[in-house]
């Protein structure tokens, strides 16, 4: 029997395996909460209801992304074209709108939707793009996503001509950044109910189950007759569309698109990943482990600003923070086996 | 000239004696096949000679000078070199950089080249054969790799070298000019100790013939004094055969024709009808193209020409697993851990990955319905877990073949194959997969049932197809021949 080639028993801090130790198998979970407390005492802003909900609506802008990267790195991908995206859905769709309702074709109320409707299709293209690059030609997904950030950052620059794009939304579509619904704001709503929705995916569907079985072994999951490609695909465009949720609700909240929104994003999504429990090897991860480490990272971030911690200070408790999540994710698989 | 010689070697595993009370010697300037069948205890001697485990028992000599090996390292100090079957060569480096890897010659600190290439390339130029020692490993062929192997190991000047099934991955031309390389070193006056499954190698590069028997040394002859049927009937003695159940019935209906089947270097012209509730076996040696027939019958790889007929549809070329999965097909593949489960998923995932459109209603999974899928195969298997949801990569390797196969069982297959399935894991649980086997028979599911244990074969199947060097070149019934003549047919010899 060949030995070579076996993969070997992954971070599982949030796989189904369980330890009769509920400190360690919930141990990020109780680590966010020690936090909060300890903000709660140093800064008692902190802990109000206004904050909190500026928290949550920060989180949602990279957050939803988030939930589509779990996914992507799950499946044993990495897409880190993800913060041009952004930038790239957002000039479109301000820039669509804005030149429809300029020529007098439609009203910005429409020309948002026609903007929105073209965004996602650029996007679903980019996804599609990436799969079939990954499955016909067998590229790393880390290298073809690596080329389309700077490409798609390119072009968003090219299409906004260099300045952000303004004058563009109509009251629906800003409201999708600044509203608010039972003085909760709406990308908060949307970063809530967009974790039902990949909660739902990938512990109660069928296309949720296959996903976890390509990143744990493709080949096992092919000769299962479970469709690499399909599900690869699906993957690798759900993320995208997550951008173009982003960069909708970025847009939205600054009443204009510019080729500079989620900048360097894709490092601090893929942190949060990473840290809610995802193992870059595949197969291993769940939504609700990212749904903490976005707030995981979030709060961290807000507490720094609050306390006042200098804005390159931020940069390095940020990387401690990801090498103690990974550090601590090997150390509780060891204890475990 | 050199002689290696074991006295009374006896090596203890828990529960089993693998060597007992081996006493052979072996001379230089003589190639000496080294043979026996799985189990025999022939690998437990290479180990032992090659220093990767130490002798229970017993004391071995090189020139009479008594040899004690801690670690491998040891055995190539004191003279030993094996070449296994694995090639262990870095592909982007040279064949020089290979043979000298972590020994490079050095001037002062920094690598000598120039000495490196030269030595590389006398080395070459003794084994008389003709590889630039500045190529690139990867633009060799696979004979020239095995060369740049054994090379490798003469470098170390040994007395001893051992091959471990060199030709098994090479074409027949190219076992020739392997061939070629080995009778120069012979002609040296080196111990050549040479393993192969491959009998008919015996009597082109062979001077003597050893066989071991579970674990017993059996004897020693020279090739002139054997033919075929002699070292067959040493390989295996006087085997009992255990019979299959007499209650199974073969129906007349046939579930699958294959016709021609062809796919380019891997099997060609293979054709064969498979009915409803038999269970056909496919015999040949490591490399006849059996995985390779199975891969292409369930769509994993494609095939060139000929045509693959289930309950009278013909298969489109460009099938996909999950097209033939529809259709009531299954394959638990040859690579159990790196093909068959997901180590790092739960036993329940694993029972569930081929079925998981069983286990849902408009796509969302059905747990309850997942649940007793999952717990019907650990029942009626009788897969031993400490609970459904621990990781699969902590069972046996009985277990987790098992798990293979109740997966596929839960997706309620018509024809089901089977490849290497008893391969590692213990008697036991070898006889539950057969009795697996019938039981699906009984049900009127087909199986094809792929094994290099041709004993296993003889017992469970129906029938036996004999493929060989791609081909299928013999149909035979086990009632109607002994474990000798199949394996005489496996190895091309008898066959008509």
């Amino acid at each position: 029997m060949s030995e070579k080639g076996v993969k070997l028993p992954k971070m599982s801090l949030f796989s189904k395996k369980r330890t009769n130790n509920f400190l360690l198998d919930h141990m990020i979970e109780l680590l966010l909460v020690v936090m909060i407390i300890a903000l709660s005492i140093a800064e008692p802003k902190f802990i109000g209801v206004v904050n909190i909900l500026n928290v949550l609506r920060n989180c949602a802008m990279k957050g939803v992304i988030a939930y589509g990267m779990c996914l992507v790195i799950i499946s044993g991908e990495i897409d880190l074209s993800v913060g041009s995206q952004v930038a790239l859905s957002a000039v479109i769709a301000a820039w669509v709108s804005k030149n429809l309702s300029a020529a007098g074709v439609m009203p910005q109320t429409l020309g948002a939707v026609v903007g929105v409707i073209a965004a996602i299709a650029v996007a679903m293209l980019i996804g599609t793009f990436h799969a079939w690059a990954r499955h016909k030609f067998g590229m790393p997904s880390f290298i073809v996503t690596l080329a389309n950030l700077n490409i798609l950052y390119g072009l968003a620059a090219i299409i906004c001509g260099g300045f952000p794009i303004t004058d563009c939304f109509p009251d629906w579509y800003v409201k999708l950044g600044t509203g608010r619904i039972f003085g909760i704001p709406v990308p908060a709503l949307i970063f809530i109910l967009v974790f039902f929705l990949f909660w739902f995916l990938m512990e109660k569907t069928e296309l949720g189950r296959q996903i976890y079985a390509v990143g744990g072994n493709a080949e096992a999951a092919r000769l299962n007759g479970i469709s690499v490609w399909r599900t690869r695909l699906f993957v690798m465009c759900i993320v995208q569309l997550m951008c173009v949720l982003s960069g909708v609700m970025n847009s939205a909240q600054v009443r204009s698109a510019t080729f500079g929104f989620g900048r360097g994003w894709e490092t601090q999504i893929i942190s949060s990943v990473v840290i809610g429990g995802t193992s870059m090897l595949g197969g291993i991860g769940t939504v609700w482990g990212t749904l903490i480490g976005v707030l995981f990272t979030g709060i961290i971030n807000n507490g720094m600003t609050l306390l006042n911690v200098n804005e390159y200070m931020q940069y390095v408790v940020n990387g401690g923070l990801m090498f103690f999540a990974v550090w601590f994710n090997t150390y509780v698989t060891r204890q475990k086996s | 000239m050199s002689v290696l010689r074991t006295e009374g070697i006896v090596k203890d595993y828990p529960g089993t004696r693998a060597l007992d009370d081996v006493t052979v010697s072996f001379e230089g300037g003589r190639v000496h096949a080294f043979i026996g069948k799985n189990g025999s205890g022939k690998s437990t001697l290479v180990k032992v000679f090659s220093g990767a485990i130490q002798p229970t028992q017993g004391k071995f000599f090189l020139d009479d000078q008594e040899l004690h090996f801690s670690d491998p390292t040891d055995a190539f100090k004191q003279g030993i070199a094996t070449v296994y079957q694995e090639l262990s060569l870095v592909p982007y480096l040279t064949v020089a950089e290979n043979i000298y890897l972590g020994r490079l010659p050095k001037k002062g600190r920094v690598i000598d080249w120039k000495k490196t290439y030269e030595m590389a390339g006398n080395l070459l130029k003794k084994m008389n054969v003709d590889i630039d020692p500045h190529e690139k490993v990867f633009r060799l062929s696979m004979w020239q790799c095995q060369v740049v192997e054994i090379t490798k190991a003469m470098s170390f000047s040994p007395k001893v070298l051992m091959l471990d099934e060199p030709t098994s991955a090479l074409a027949q031309n190219e076992t020739q000019s392997l061939f070629e390389v080995v009778r120069t070193l012979r002609d040296q006056g080196v111990v050549v100790i040479y393993i192969s499954h491959r009998l008919q190698e015996i009597w082109e590069i062979a001077d003597t013939v050893t066989v071991l028997r579970d674990g017993k040394f059996i004897g020693k002859k020279d090739v002139g004094e054997l033919d075929h049927k002699g070292v067959i009937k040493m390989m295996f003695g006087d085997v009992e055969l255990k019979a299959r159940p007499t209650d199974l019935v073969v129906s007349d209906e046939v579930v699958m024709k294959v016709d021609g089947l062809t796919r380019a270097g891997k099997f060609s012209d293979v054709s064969f009808e498979l009915k409803k509730g038999e269970v056909l076996g496919i015999a040949g040696m490591l490399g006849a193209g059996r995985t390779e027939l199975l891969r292409s019958l369930f769509g994993v790889d494609g095939y060139d020409s000929g045509r693959i007929i289930m309950n009278g549809e013909v298969m489109e070329r460009r099938a996909t697993p999950e097209q033939m999965k529809k259709r009531g097909m299954g394959l638990t593949p040859e690579e159990r851990k790196n093909q068959g489960v997901i180590l790092i998923h739960s036993i329940r995932d694993n029972l569930c990955n081929a079925c998981l459109d069983k286990v849902s209603d408009h796509h969302i999974i059905n747990r309850k319905r997942r649940e007793e899928f999952a717990n019907r195969q650990v029942e009626d298997l009788a897969i031993k877990i400490p609970g459904i949801m621990a990781n699969v990569g902590s069972l046996s390797g009985g277990n987790q073949q098992k798990v293979v196969i109740g997966n596929w069982l839960n997706t309620g297959p018509k024809i089901m194959m089977y490849d290497e399935p008893s391969r590692g894991i213990d008697v036991n649980a070898k006889q539950q997969i057969f009795q697996i086997m019938w039981d699906q028979s009984r049900k009127g599911v087909s199986s094809i049932f792929v094994s290099s244990e041709l004993e296993e074969l003889m017992e469970v199947c129906h029938r036996i197809l004999v493929m060989h060097m791609g081909r299928i070149v013999g149909e035979v019934y086990p009632e109607q021949l002994t474990i000798e003549q199949l394996y005489a047919d496996c190895m091309g010899g008898r066959i008509e």
